[in-house]
């Protein structure tokens, strides 16, 4: 192998990497759910179009762009707890898979209310953050996918300080624990629901400006729920670190697999060699590499 | 608010789906497969938009076709083939049909069969499969302006006007990044053709739908050292092309889009990265045109616009479904000209397709000088020798950067018939002669 070609193994590695920390962004929102409430909250990515389209519709329409953040933040939160309050919590006690079905519905919901309040239109967002690569020992490095990687560095560090740290963090992992104990100590599961939902909805809007500067604020924006996926299966569905580091290994394979095996067979294999990855890790390890594995007396 | 304008156009569609079962003897009607919801929402609009400014346009300005009324109805696909062919099952027994317009490559191949049944014409402007342009196998399919074949010829043409000449090709490198789909891959035969007729060095690398993420695609093309990049692309796929092209270092004015990468929807999205990027275009875009400034004046001045925000006329789709309106509307004056003013069968309209040549001086009489450059059906040509041009991104606005091109149909021509006359013997289609096309039902 010649230094440029080592050099080109380096940088198809970075980038993957730095891929890998945006599918780890999406995947969190999957996370933070699951973990309190066991629901696999197919609405993420919904929520994440939403959010885009809510920020980048104020924004457009002259509001500052803080006071856009605030705002959009403000309506996550409500639609949060709108959600726990009209499709949840009618639903406790109901299986998984009801669950499951329930937020897929939504998701359908968030799409079409999206696009009825704000139009069809594709638009650009610009977050002021320069994109032109630059060069690290002959290795390009992308400016726009180093930040996103820092900011999902500080994120995770924020919400594991906040699970680990805080009082509400305890009463969280407290439900996500045992529900049923939760409660007979006096825990207000409707409350740290709608404060999960509120906590995924910020998730999104993070993630919703991140891939929206990426890929132009549109339908397809509700895609992304694709990618986070095969990292959920790899990472554990209610790990914050298996999403981190599911994400990563994600990134990086998938951008290998499609350069180097990729010409042996057709190229474009990056979309499906992530669910094989994670296939066979569901195999080995069906909780994931950092799952929780649960044991149930029969 | 968008919202209530969205509520007002539900009411209007829900107006013109009842008033549509009524139509009178007097008037031709168009059934819309639109798609405005969904993940190609923002094509939809603009497109149907255009089309149905123009069939407006000439209600509001002509009092129809000959004094025949043009109507329609849209009905939502989502872009999706199983609701283009539900809305298609829902809307065909309505009287007056035209012609069919769905701008979807799979609900035009769902329909094929039935349309071909049914004695009406399906326009495929722009796309559809490229051996449809074959009207000796395919009478009622119209790949107008162009097919996927030609605006291949139509892109190396124009890499080669910029190279000095056919002859500069050789030893140079051509990546095309298409999109992982039957409409991405159509093209890699006849680039392939063209790769060993003019020496060029050519590589197809593709993108997994929908192409949000290609990191690898273009560090693999940034290793190739390409001289340039043909994107074949489709939504999303475009924008995050020239966005990680900004990335790994390769310039977007070596970067040629085809004629499904060419939207405002393409490159805003993608900012400053799209700067220099240049795509082909059957249509110009920009409202100069005569028939653009009377539509602004007469429909938009009459409040029956169909566009929400006026800032998207003559935008590409708008521009597109404009020129769309025109085609259909001339092919329906050519049959009353034969058929007599009245509202035409669906076979009386497609021998009006057959017989659609808008030379440069009839496309000016229309108000379209520059906006599109003529074209020529037959018979056995449906798509009608449509010219190309190519325009560059400015970053606010599409610049036409070049003449009008044409492609190379008399090499396509060949592997055309080729490609029909299979699909003919493999389902037993009887070949047509012109005496067979002359023969037209007319009830």
């Amino acid at each position: 192998m010649s230094y440029y070609d080592f050099l080109f193994v380096i940088e198809v590695l970075v980038g993957g990497l730095l891929s890998g920390v945006m599918y780890s962004l999406v995947a969190i929102g999957f996370v933070l759910i699951y973990k309190t409430s066991g629901v696999l909250n197919f609405a993420q990515g919904s929520m994440v179009l939403f959010a885009a389209l809510t920020f980048v519709s104020l924004v457009e329409r002259r509001v500052p762009f803080a006071l856009s953040l605030l705002i959009t933040f403000a309506v996550m939160v409500a639609l949060g707890f709108t959600i726990e309050r009209t499709v949840l919590r009618p639903l406790v006690n109901r299986s998984p898979m009801t669950l499951f079905m329930a937020t897929l519905g939504l998701s359908y919901i968030i799409e079409g209310a999206a696009q009825l309040i704000w139009g069809t239109q594709v638009h650009g967002l610009d977050l002021g953050i320069d994109d032109t690569p630059f060069e690290v020992g002959g290795v390009l490095i992308s400016s726009f996918d180093l930040l996103a990687a820092a900011i999902a560095a500080a994120m995770v560090a924020g919400l594991s300080a906040f699970f680990y740290w805080t009082r509400i963090g305890l009463a969280f992992r407290a439900v996500a624990d045992d529900q049923f104990a939760a409660l007979a100590v006096g825990l207000r599961l409707p409350r740290i629901w709608g404060t999960v939902w509120t906590a995924a909805g910020f998730v999104a809007l993070v993630a919703g400006l991140l891939w929206g500067a990426r890929l132009g604020v549109q339908f397809s924006l509700s895609l992304i729920v694709l990618k986070a996926l095969p990292v959920l299966v790899l990472g554990g569905f209610d790990s914050i670190l298996g999403a981190i580091v599911g994400g990563l290994i994600i990134g990086a394979s998938e951008k290998l697999a499609e350069v180097y095996l990729g010409p042996f067979v057709g190229g474009g294999i990056e979309g499906w060699f992530a669910y094989a990855l994670a296939l066979v890790v569901l195999l080995v390890r069906p909780s994931g590499l950092f799952g929780q594995k649960t044991v149930e007396r029969v | 608010m968008t919202f209530f304008s969205h509520l007002r156009k539900a009411a209007i569609a829900t107006a013109f789906v009842f008033g549509a079962t009524a139509v009178h003897a007097d008037e031709q009607y168009f059934p819309l497969q639109s798609y405005r919801v969904g993940p190609y929402a923002a094509g939809g609009t603009g497109f149907f938009g255009g089309f149905i400014d123009y069939l407006n346009l000439i209600n509001i300005r002509d009092g129809g076709v000959n004094g025949v009324k043009l109507t329609w109805s849209e009905g939502e696909t989502q872009y999706e083939v199983e609701k283009g062919v539900e809305v298609y099952e829902r809307l065909k027994s309505n009287p007056g049909i035209a012609a069919w317009n769905p701008l979807s490559v799979g609900i035009a191949y769902a329909m094929i069969d039935r349309i071909t049944d049914d004695k009406v014409p399906l326009i495929t402007i722009n796309h559809g499969r490229t051996d449809t342009t074959d009207g000796r196998v395919f009478p009622y399919v119209f790949p107008l302006l162009l097919n996927p074949y030609s605006e291949t010829s139509g892109i190396v043409n124009y890499i080669a006007s910029k190279e000095g000449g056919l002859d500069k090709l050789k030893g140079k490198k051509i990546v095309v990044l298409y999109h992982g789909s039957p409409y991405g891959k159509e093209t890699i035969p006849i680039y392939e053709l063209l790769s060993q007729k003019y020496g060029f060095e050519l590589s197809h690398i593709e993108v997994p739908h929908p192409g949000n993420e290609q990191q690898a695609q273009w560090l693999t093309i940034r290793r190739e050292h390409p001289d340039y990049v043909v994107l074949r692309g489709w939504g999303v796929m475009n924008p995050v092309a020239l966005k990680t092209a900004q990335k790994t270092g390769f310039p977007a004015d070596h970067i040629v889009g085809n004629v499904w990468s060419n939207s405002e929807e393409d490159v805003i999205p993608a900012g400053d990265a799209a700067k220099g990027y240049t795509a082909i275009t059957t249509q110009a875009s920009g409202e100069q045109y005569p028939v653009v400034q009377e539509i602004v004046k007469t429909v938009y001045g009459a409040g029956k616009g169909n566009l929400e925000d006026k800032s998207r006329i003559g935008s590409v789709y708008h521009n597109l479904g404009i020129v769309n309106g025109i085609l259909n509307v001339e092919a329906v004056r050519i049959a009353q000209a034969k058929f007599g003013n009245r509202t035409l069968t669906g076979d009386e309209v497609r021998w009006g397709f057959e017989h659609l040549k808008l030379d440069p001086a009839r496309v000016e009489a229309l108000g379209a000088k520059d906006l599109f450059h003529s074209i020529n059906v037959s018979w056995d040509n449906h798509e009608g020798d449509g010219y190309v041009t190519f325009q560059q991104w400015d970053g606010k606005k599409w610049n036409v950067v070049s003449d009008w091109i044409a492609p190379d149909w008399k090499l396509l021509r060949p592997i055309i018939e080729k490609s029909s006359e299979a699909y003919a013997k493999e389902k037993g289609i009887k070949i047509r002669t012109a005496e067979d096309a002359d023969a037209v039902v007319s009830n």
